[in-house]
């Protein structure tokens, strides 16, 4: 049993759980203030929970797991309750830490009120109470799918976040928000309920659902046939979530419709759950399956990679009526097919790199989508045309600061060196460059090569973005008179991202030297 | 029960033999001594079902409401007769020597059950707590119907407490006969139930429901008569043992008889094609007779289905195997499509959309029993459809509750759900809750694990395919599950919060909303209480 893990998990679901209860007093408004400020406090408190975990983890020994607790649940189906942060996941577990406290900060000042927030009477607005419970449930299942060791239950984190994310997008969204959040969920429960039966055939082989046991097995006592059929219906759900091409469809829609913080914690956050499950599942549990399902997963995140920059590319065109926030969205698909080919690759540079590039997309697109949010709240709409008019928005003349800002995470996601976006995406090519033995070395260069031609796409596009939105005539007649600079609570919740963008473009030894122990563990199965 | 006092007098009337051998030793076999404390299940149920009808001739119109509470506390008192037998080893009674005499390797039920129509073992108590659980859950949900809709309440009552006794002795009958009886001792009060709603759509569901399902058991009954011809016995095992030995011309007349019979549970269960009687019927019952439709009918036929096919029918394993798993992907694929299909606007949308996805469910709970013809160790799947079947009763009833809460008017509609969180959070909690479960989506965890261990099942069988229809019927029941689940928490007409504000819950309704609410999230919590079912072997 530890304390640390189990509170990380177990503070976000209390609070949760006191958002049902009628302890907020009977005034709307006063209600749905107090209820942000409790959001505010309770992911404050699981940050505070996941540093002193960072804090107390042993630096010198990450491939071992820490922190475990390790207690029967549900002995008839052997599910376990085995929870344990290893160099893999613990930067993933700050991460999200981080990033829902940044975003209950965002939202206490500027809670999302969907389409309706002015027009609609009070009654009808969707209460903050209801937010701050789904936002805490949400919490708890982005953290319970870092921290647990055993299939079902990291089955079990992964659908927890779905219907709080249902929510948030069908509530809180704007445009077409229903379909939209609809097209999400289904989406990702077929992916989760074909993972399941993946899960289930190990554990039906295998005799059990611990992950660790299985990990130190490394495939040992399952056939190849079925290691196959399993890494096959894993693969398939978790790319869903990733998303892999050709299964992300869903994802532009939630991204356009969701609220600022529904979009900053979806790409921060929930894409992650997907690659994650394929390094921490995947790699270790059914290596063999991998390896043959490998060089496929390879090509569907190198033309992910070149789908992702192209369709950025026709977004940014002027009078393509491109949304910004859509936009980002498909650059979320490039920038995890890198991830994607550096698992794919199977060696520990590749897979480092992957997991760098996992925590940096957090970091920059959680920016982006901060900064993007920002000017849709200013402008009331992310129609790129509008915002740029007939030069360009200008906001490095109307509102700097912002304008910096923007540009900042759109060089950072170009991946500049010296700055986060840069190390994964190289590693993760580098680990194209020279696969694991066994694979087809001439495919992967391919791969590469089409990353690397994904780079400069990307490098395009972004900068075309950062011409039409930041550079431009002030003077020119704008859809809004006034436009308010960074405000002190923007500040607060965005600076912590672009000072983590620096630092770990600057200094990756201190995620690399996390992630590297862990990761050849993983692949060694030792 | 009757089919064991035949084959205990059968020899002994006509043979010669046996005389004698009662003369020289052991009287025992020809001794019927019943051991009360198992068959007290549903023995209480019948008796307060005549102590009912009873007290309603004494009882002066205005304290009718006693009747209810009456009802309730037997089947209690019911439920608390199964506690004495859970931790022992099976109990039988009404056993006949000579069949247990002529099988020589220990059938399923194991070698004390060998020759008797009553098993108390744990396949019997688990379902026997549904049927009589559900029953409970169901009269609560009555009183406040009873007494709104002014139906008959001493004949209502009656014949609640009369099916429930039915469905409570099917699960621990151990020959056909038996198993015929007590399905029509479940079903015959069923019909009458559902026509006591005093409107058009009454008699008419009921008269669908009749003659659909009076062909249904007619169909059985022949079947059973084949089997019985081709195998020579109606105890289950016996059965087994005969059909594996049956002369080579009589194996059509056996497999034939096979077919029929399992035609016969099928339809009780709603499988696809014998679910059309389903929404109608739902519809025009009261809708907490709808409610128990749903869980205890279905408890019983999947019951019964479950010992014929996996006891009587295990030589033909592979074949009825295949059978059902078609079966059960046809069933919850039609279900779901037909609940996909419901528009929400219309009136008795809410219970038509609960009519399919009961049918889509029964798919669900179908695929165990499907497994269990591919297990190699035979019964041992079943463990998953009695958690699942329990899980699912739970939640059904409650979302029925929420749906008579709801229903200030006939023929709710889904519709009607918009806005109720702003009018009664903890109902729309409560409903979303149960819904969630229904989907199998966490917060309601119950619901998922429900869902895992039926998938479990059909991935240790090998049937990937099922497993694989059923993880696209999962999604596909998620959209509509969901859509209501939305409902709740989208602003209502103003028209629509006017007409329901501020009107407080009856008493009854509290009790069974509060009481399945807190059942599934205590067992989202520990689902360790109901999955332990699905541990091992039942029998």
């Amino acid at each position: 049993m530890n304390a640390v893990l189990i509170a990380l998990l177990v503070l976000p679901l209390l609070g949760a759980a006191l958002t049902l209860a009628p302890v907020f007093g009977p005034d709307r408004a006063v209600a749905d203030r107090r209820a942000l400020r409790l959001n505010s406090v309770v992911t404050g408190a699981v940050f505070l929970v996941s540093v002193a975990l960072a804090a107390g983890f042993d630096h010198g020994s990450p491939a071992r797991m820490q922190a475990t607790t390790d207690v029967s649940w549900i002995p008839a189906l052997h599910v376990r309750f085995h929870l344990g942060v290893d160099g893999v996941s613990l930067p993933l577990i700050v991460l999200t830490a981080l990033l829902t406290f940044l975003c209950a900060l965002y939202s206490e000042k500027r809670l999302p009120g969907g389409e309706a927030r002015d027009a609609a009477p009070d009654e009808h607005r969707p209460s903050g109470q209801a937010f701050v419970g789904l936002f805490l449930l949400l919490e708890v299942g982005m953290l319970a799918t870092f921290a647990v060791l055993d299939l079902l239950l990291f089955f079990l984190a992964f659908e927890i976040v779905l219907i709080p994310m249902y929510f948030l997008i069908a509530r809180w969204g704007s445009g077409a928000k229903t379909p939209a959040a609809n097209r999400f969920i289904l989406y990702t429960l077929l992916g989760s309920a074909v993972m399941l039966l993946g899960f289930l055939l190990i554990g039906s082989k295998a005799g059990t659902f611990d992950m660790q046991a299985l990990a130190a097995a490394h495939g040992h006592g399952l056939s190849h046939t079925t290691q196959v059929i399993a890494a096959l219906a894993i693969m398939v759900g978790l790319a869903v979530k990733a998303p892999a091409w050709p299964l992300h469809s869903w994802l532009p829609d939630a991204h356009t419709a969701a609220p600022t913080v529904g979009s900053v914690l979806l790409a921060g956050v929930l894409l992650k759950m997907g690659t994650y499950g394929l390094v921490r599942v995947l790699l270790p549990v059914v290596p063999d399956g991998t390896a043959t399902l490998a060089p496929y997963l390879g090509a569907f995140a190198a033309v992910g990679i070149v789908y992702g920059s192209l369709a950025c590319l026709a977004l940014a065109r002027p009078g393509s009526k491109g949304d910004l926030k859509r936009l980002i969205a498909y650059s979320s698909v490039g920038h995890m097919g890198f991830v994607l080919l550096g698992i794919a690759s199977l060696t520990p540079v590749g897979v480092n790199g992957a997991l760098f590039a996992n925590i940096a997309h957090g970091l920059i697109t959680g920016l982006l989508f901060f900064v993007v949010g920002a000017l849709k709240d200013r402008y009331g709409t992310a129609d790129l045309d509008t915002l740029s008019g007939a030069t360009g928005a200008a906001l490095y003349g109307r509102a700097p600061r912002i304008g910096a800002l923007l540009a900042f995470a759109a060089v950072a996601s170009l991946g500049l060196p010296g700055l986060a976006g840069f190390w994964g995406e190289l590693l993760a090519m580098f680990g194209a460059f020279d696969p694991a033995a066994g694979l087809s070395r001439p495919a992967f260069v391919t791969y590469m090569v089409l990353a690397g031609l994904g780079t400069l796409l990307t490098a395009a596009y972004l900068l075309i973005v950062v011409k039409r939105v930041c550079m431009g005539d002030p003077a020119q007649p704008a859809p809004v008179d006034r436009l308010p600079d960074l405000r002190p609570y923007e500040a607060v919740s965005w600076t912590p991202l672009a000072a983590l963008t620096l630092v770990a473009g600057l200094w990756p030894a201190l995620l690399l030297g996390l992630s590297d122990p862990a990761v050849k563990h993983l692949l060694g199965g030792g | 029960m009757l089919a064991a006092h035949t084959a205990a007098l059968g020899p002994h009337s006509t043979g010669q033999h046996t005389v004698t051998s009662l003369a020289v030793a052991n009287p025992g076999s020809l001794i019927q001594s019943v051991d009360w404390v198992a068959i007290a299940p549903p023995l209480i149920a019948a008796v307060a079902a005549l102590a009912v009808l009873v007290t309603d001739l004494f009882l002066p119109e205005r304290h009718k409401k006693w009747l209810g509470r009456l009802a309730a506390a037997g089947l209690a008192l019911a439920l608390i007769a199964l506690l004495p037998l859970t931790g022992w080893s099976p109990r039988a009674t009404f056993c006949v020597r000579n069949v247990a005499a002529a099988t020589d390797t220990p059938p399923v039920g194991g070698p004390a059950a060998a020759g008797c129509s009553y098993v108390a073992d744990h396949f019997a108590l688990v379902f026997q707590l549904l049927a009589l659980g559900g029953a409970l859950i169901a009269a609560l949900l009555s009183m406040h119907t009873v007494e709104k809709e002014r139906l008959p309440g001493g004949e209502y009552w009656f014949l609640l407490l009369s099916s429930a006794t039915g469905a409570a002795l099917l699960p621990a009958s151990r020959d056909l006969a038996t198993m015929v009886i007590a399905l029509e001792v479940a079903s015959l009060p069923a019909f009458a139930l559902v026509a006591l709603r005093r409107d058009g759509r009454g008699a008419e569901a009921a008269l669908k429901f009749f003659v659909s399902s009076v062909t249904a058991t007619a169909v059985m009954l022949l079947g059973i008569g084949f089997v019985y011809a081709a195998s020579g016995s109606l105890h289950l095992g016996a059965v087994a043992q005969g059909l594996e030995h049956a002369p080579g011309q009589l194996k059509p007349l056996a497999e034939a008889g096979a077919v029929l019979t399992l035609v016969g549970f099928a339809f009780k269960v709603a499988a696809v094609p014998f679910h059309f009687w389903v929404p109608d019927t739902y519809t025009g019952a009261p809708l907490p007779v709808a409610g128990y439709l749903s869980v205890v009918g279905k408890a019983a036929g999947l019951s019964g289905l479950a010992l014929a096919t996996t006891v009587a029918f295990r030589p033909y394993a592979h074949t009825w195997g295949l059978a059902l798993a078609v079966l059960a992907a046809v069933t919850m694929t039609v279900g779901n499509v037909g609940a996909l299909r419901q528009r929400f606007d219309t009136r008795y949308s809410a219970v038509r959309l609960l009519a399919w996805s009961s049918v889509g469910q029964a798919g669900y709970l179908l695929v165990p029993l499907a497994a269990a013809g591919y297990a190699p160790t035979g019964a041992d799947p079943l463990g998953a459809t009695a958690a699942y079947a329990l899980i699912y009763g739970v939640v059904n009833l409650g979302a029925f509750g929420v749906v008579a809460a709801v229903g200030r008017r006939a023929g709710t509609s889904v519709d009607d759900f918009r806005g109720l969180f702003a009018r009664n959070r903890w109902t729309a909690l409560a409903m979303a809750f149960f819904l969630l479960c229904l989907a199998g989506l966490p917060p309601g965890v119950i619901g998922l694990f429900g869902k895992v261990v039926v998938f479990r099942a059909a991935v240790d069988a090998g049937l990937g395919w099922l497993a694989v229809v059923m993880a696209v019927n999962v999604v596909v029941a998620l959209y509509y599950y969901l859509l209501w689940t939305a409902r709740l928490f989208t602003p209502a007409d103003p028209a629509a919060v006017a007409d329901g504000a501020g009107a407080r819950l009856p008493v009854s309704l509290t009790a069974t909303l509060g009481l399945t609410a807190s059942a599934a999230v205590v067992l989202s919590v520990a689902p360790q209480l109901v999955l332990q079912v699905a541990g091992g072997s039942l029998f």
